[in-house]
């Protein structure tokens, strides 16, 4: 790309993020562009109080030695300093790296290593006892700000600095250099890398994303042209700020369409703090959406029989017409069915939208993985207008959506505006999107592999175009594998229609190059262990209870509906789950099973278990294992048990008749 | 456990100095001749079998029980026995073995009811949250939320303690004795019953507490890990006699405390 080297004409053309701040601060400067819960009381900052305070950050960070092209850790839950940290770096022309807050020290040490970090923003003090704990390790790290004092009054003075000390540097710096922010931030280019965002990397080391301004901000730009979201939107900031969704959703959207963020007081209170400010626009990956519902259908279960019959009454009324009536369909709603509904609506389910703080919701998102039926239809029929999109952190999420009134269960929706899709020989789905990034942070290799020469991203996911256009993801390329006999195998697929159930919290399917397809289930403690409560069913524990006959039985019966609906599909028919057995102890990302975004690691996975992967593939009942398990306070130990193996009815392919649904 | 033993830490003059106290219910003695002293903002722990006091000791400190002899002098005034209402207005807060909160109230009510010696308007005016006493409630809101964020127990603010997990009911007690400001806090066996992970969250708010606000604490406690780790000077009781007195390697070494602890042959 050619670019003149003469400074920008017109530095208010809004292309770079702290030009669009600056934009905000002048043209809606009283309004307020960003909460934050502390003390129990929401506090508030306007445009023109969020671009001084940015305006003294940048300074400040001037001060002790940041500048054009340097990198900047930040580290630490969504609070507004830290989204401020990050304006500020990229109005002195550097590049903002948040990791993510729960992440162990040694896990961060890859992740600075390979950004070259210097300086680091982070949140407490759990924060820097990590990045001090690396330091002889990492002599590279030079400062370290952090923003809550607490506990940190006796740490030595060397790389510590408090945000306070900061700002008082950056209102000196400002008074010795006048213009001095101004000049930078005009020297700001919009191809300039704006952020880096590491992947969290299912295989290998985690690969550090670089967008420029220019990409992210036409990506949001056109999200929020697509939505149709405006300055009076607000949203709820509490996903990881590492997370390309959260980046997107409570940066840059918000600073290109001007909404307000809203940060809650800690991850504990999201709830609480999701209902008192109600968003109007939400963004949550399925799991989120999941645990709302077991809590919802828990207290549910709890409920006195009179509520309890009404709530499930009006929640058939809702299955029947709700989603019709949301994509405004009225016609096709027969009146009594509308006359119910709206009776339920100011019975059920309007006061349980308030209870979720969804009350004021215009357009709600979700993506990052497949969301089951009944969790889908359950939200969308009590008038939640949830959709899901489909994009990764190398396309800042802007591949596809599903438009209002085109919403199917089964499809990440249409291209959108700006973007190409295609799907390669292989199945894989391939992209050109204005979102793409510029590169792998110093990974030449891995930019090649992952970005053709003709300029498409290759996603790495097996997908196709249904007869609407809409787009369908069934699998990761690489995890789509054949069954012994050519039967096509795609486990996220299998173990998704799983996880849709609410006693089911993750499963993992084998049958690559295998005879059959088997599994590997997790329960969900609290949704089983509350209906075991309910049976009279005494248990210790996870191990305890996830060994019980009765809830092998459970268990069975999910993994049998699943066989039935893989029956139906013709391609897939072929691999229902044969045998599955229970795991003794939970995957957890602690133990490496898991990705921090809870994505399985499959290949560890399998060979971590290898023992119940034979058992399973033998003529076993039940199997021995012992499990290293690494206990929060980072202590290892070991959980014994004795693993059960159940075989599950397969059915003959073709059409099944469903009991009435 | 990493905590640094801050050598900076300004260990100061004696707050608390009990001597030659003696106690007896009937003809049960439950102290005898027991003298000790607790410097400003240390942590001092006492420790001993089932049995030796400890507790008893505590209720000398704070007024509920009257020893039949000796004095107890706490920042420089001396009494022959404290007076529950006169150790709270002089600074000594505590907390129980077995927790005393009001379980159908909030956690920000219960916390609330540590101010209550801080409060200054009468009844009339706090049942009309007007005027003064409008400014009152906000400021003493103000310090509780600051509890509440200290100990982070922010998302059960508003939840009736009754229905918290126990190791959050003893962080709620906790929070209302830090309520009244205190000079002294007498905690009596804070980390009973709790599993290892509420044990560390506690040792570390009672770190913070004495590191943030500098306030004294005498601790009761019988995991021996925990009182070894976190204190400056221990006590050990046994039988109602003081044994053993000194920094935790001290008493760790100390003969007659290995002796009642494990058993001696007789």
């Amino acid at each position: 790309m050619h670019r003149e080297t003469a400074p920008p004409a017109a530095t208010d053309a809004a292309d770079t993020f702290p030009r669009l701040l600056l934009g905000h601060a002048r043209d809606r400067a009283g309004r307020t562009a960003i909460r934050e819960k502390d003390l129990g009381i929401w506090l508030s900052w306007t445009w023109r109080e969020v671009a001084e305070e940015v305006r003294a950050i940048a300074c400040g960070l001037a001060a002790i030695g940041f500048g054009r092209g340097r990198t900047l850790a930040v580290i630490g839950d969504n609070r507004p300093r830290l989204y401020w940290t990050m304006m500020a770096a990229q109005a002195l022309g550097g590049i903002a790296v948040p990791l993510y807050q729960d992440a162990v020290a040694d896990e961060m040490l890859f992740v600075l290593e390979n950004a070259g970090i210097t300086l680091a923003v982070v949140e407490d003090q759990e924060q820097v006892d990590k990045l001090l704990e690396l330091r002889p390790r990492f002599p590279g790290l030079e400062h370290i700000v952090y923003d809550d004092p607490r506990g940190l009054r006796n740490y030595p003075d060397a790389p510590l600095l408090s945000f306070e000390d900061l700002l008082r540097r950056g209102h000196d710096h400002d008074r010795d250099h006048p213009g001095f922010f101004e000049a930078e931030v005009a020297k700001g280019h919009a191809d300039d890398i704006a952020v880096m965002l590491y992947t969290s990397g299912t295989t290998g080391n985690p690969k550090g994303v670089c967008h420029t301004h220019a990409s992210l901000i036409a990506a949001a730009r056109g999200d929020v042209e697509f939505d149709g979201f405006g300055p009076s939107d607000e949203v709820l900031s509490y996903l990881p700020m590492a997370w390309v969704g959260d980046h997107l959703f409570s940066y840059a959207q918000a600073l290109v369409a001007g909404f307000c963020v809203n940060c809650p007081e800690s991850s504990e209170t999201v709830m609480t703090d999701m209902r008192e400010i109600g968003p109007t626009y939400y963004f949550a990956p399925p799991r989120v959406f999941e645990n709302l519902l077991t809590q919802v259908m828990i207290r549910m279960d709890d409920a006195a029989p009179l509520k309890r019959r009404m709530f499930h009454y009006f929640m058939a009324v809702a299955r029947r017409c709700g989603a019709t009536l949301l994509d405004g369909r009225r016609a096709e709603v027969p009146l009594h069915d509308r006359i119910l509904y709206a009776i339920g609506r100011f019975l059920v389910y309007g006061p349980l939208c308030n209870v979720l703080g969804m009350s004021r919701i215009r357009v709600a998102y979700t993506g990052g993985a497949a969301i089951g039926p009944d969790l889908f239809d359950f939200y969308r029929s009590i008038g939640i207008n949830l959709k899901q999109l489909y994009g990764q952190t190398e396309t800042a999420v802007y591949v596809c959506k599903q438009p209002n009134g085109e919403v199917k269960l089964d499809t990440v929706g249409k291209p959108l505006p700006g973007v190409q899709v295609r799907i390669a020989d292989s199945g894989e789905v391939q992209v050109r999107t204005p979102g793409m990034l510029k590169e792998y942070y110093r990974r030449p290799d891995a930019t090649a592999e992952s970005i053709s020469p003709d300029g498409w991203f290759l996603t790495g996911d097996a997908g196709f175009f249904d007869d609407d256009g809409h787009l369908r993801i069934i699998d990761r390329a690489k995890d789509v594998g054949r069954l012994e006999d050519g039967t096509l195998f795609a486990p996220q697929y299998i173990e998704n229609k799983l996880k849709f159930f609410p006693h089911v919290k993750e499963a993992v399917a084998f049958g690559d190059h295998r005879a059959a397809c088997c599994a590997f289930v997790n329960i969900d403690l609290g949704s089983v262990g509350n209906w075991a409560e309910r049976q009279g069913i005494a248990y210790s524990g996870y191990t305890d209870l996830a060994q019980k006959d009765a809830v092998y039985a459970l268990i069975q019966e999910c993994v049998e509906k699943v066989n039935e609906d893989l029956a139906r599909e013709p391609h897939l028919a072929g691999s229902q789950i044969r045998r599955f057995l229970i795991l003794h102890k939970e995957l957890d990302a602690d133990d490496g099973e898991l990705t921090r975004t809870r994505k399985l690691r499959r290949g560890f996975i399998a060979e971590r278990y290898r023992q119940l992967v034979d058992a399973l593939y033998s003529d076993a009942t039940h199997c021995e294992v012992e499990a290293h398990v690494k206990f929060e306070d980072g202590r290892s130990g070991v959980v014994r048990a004795d693993v059960k193996i159940r075989d599950a009815r397969c059915l003959p392919a073709g059409p099944v008749h469903r009991q009435a649904a | 456990m990493t905590h640094d033993h801050n050598p900076g830490r300004r260990i100061g003059e004696t707050l608390l100095a009990v001597e030659n106290i003696s106690l007896a219910f009937g003809g049960v003695r439950a102290l005898t001749d027991i003298s000790f002293d607790v410097r400003e903002h240390e942590i001092r722990a006492i420790i001993g079998p089932n049995g030796a006091g400890k507790s008893s000791m505590l209720n000398c400190v704070n007024g509920v029980y009257r020893p039949q002899q000796g004095t107890i002098r706490f920042a420089g005034q001396t009494f022959r026995h404290m007076h529950p209402h006169k150790a709270a207005l002089m600074g000594i807060a505590r907390t129980f073995q077995n927790i005393a909160l009001f379980r159908g109230m909030s956690v920000l009510d219960n916390i609330m009811t540590g101010r209550n010696l801080k409060m200054r308007c009468g009844l009339f005016l706090q049942a009309l949250y007007v005027g003064p006493n409008r400014r009152e409630e906000l400021a003493h809101r103000e310090k509780v939320e600051h509890i509440i964020d200290f100990l982070q127990i922010e998302s059960v603010r508003k939840t009736p303690v009754g229905r918290l997990p126990y190791g959050i009911q003893k962080r709620v007690e906790l929070g209302r004795a830090l309520a009244a400001e205190p000079r002294l806090l007498l905690l009596d066996e804070p980390m009973a019953g709790m599993n290892i992970e509420e044990k560390q969250d506690m040792c570390r708010f009672i770190l913070d507490v004495n590191d943030e606000f500098g306030t004294t604490i005498v601790l009761i406690e019988h995991d021996m890990g925990v009182v070894m780790d976190i204190s400056d000077r221990v006590v050990v009781l046994d039988y109602g006699r003081k044994i053993g007195d000194g920094s935790p390697d001290e008493v760790r070494a100390n003969q007659d405390v290995i002796d009642a602890y494990l058993g001696v042959a007789h």
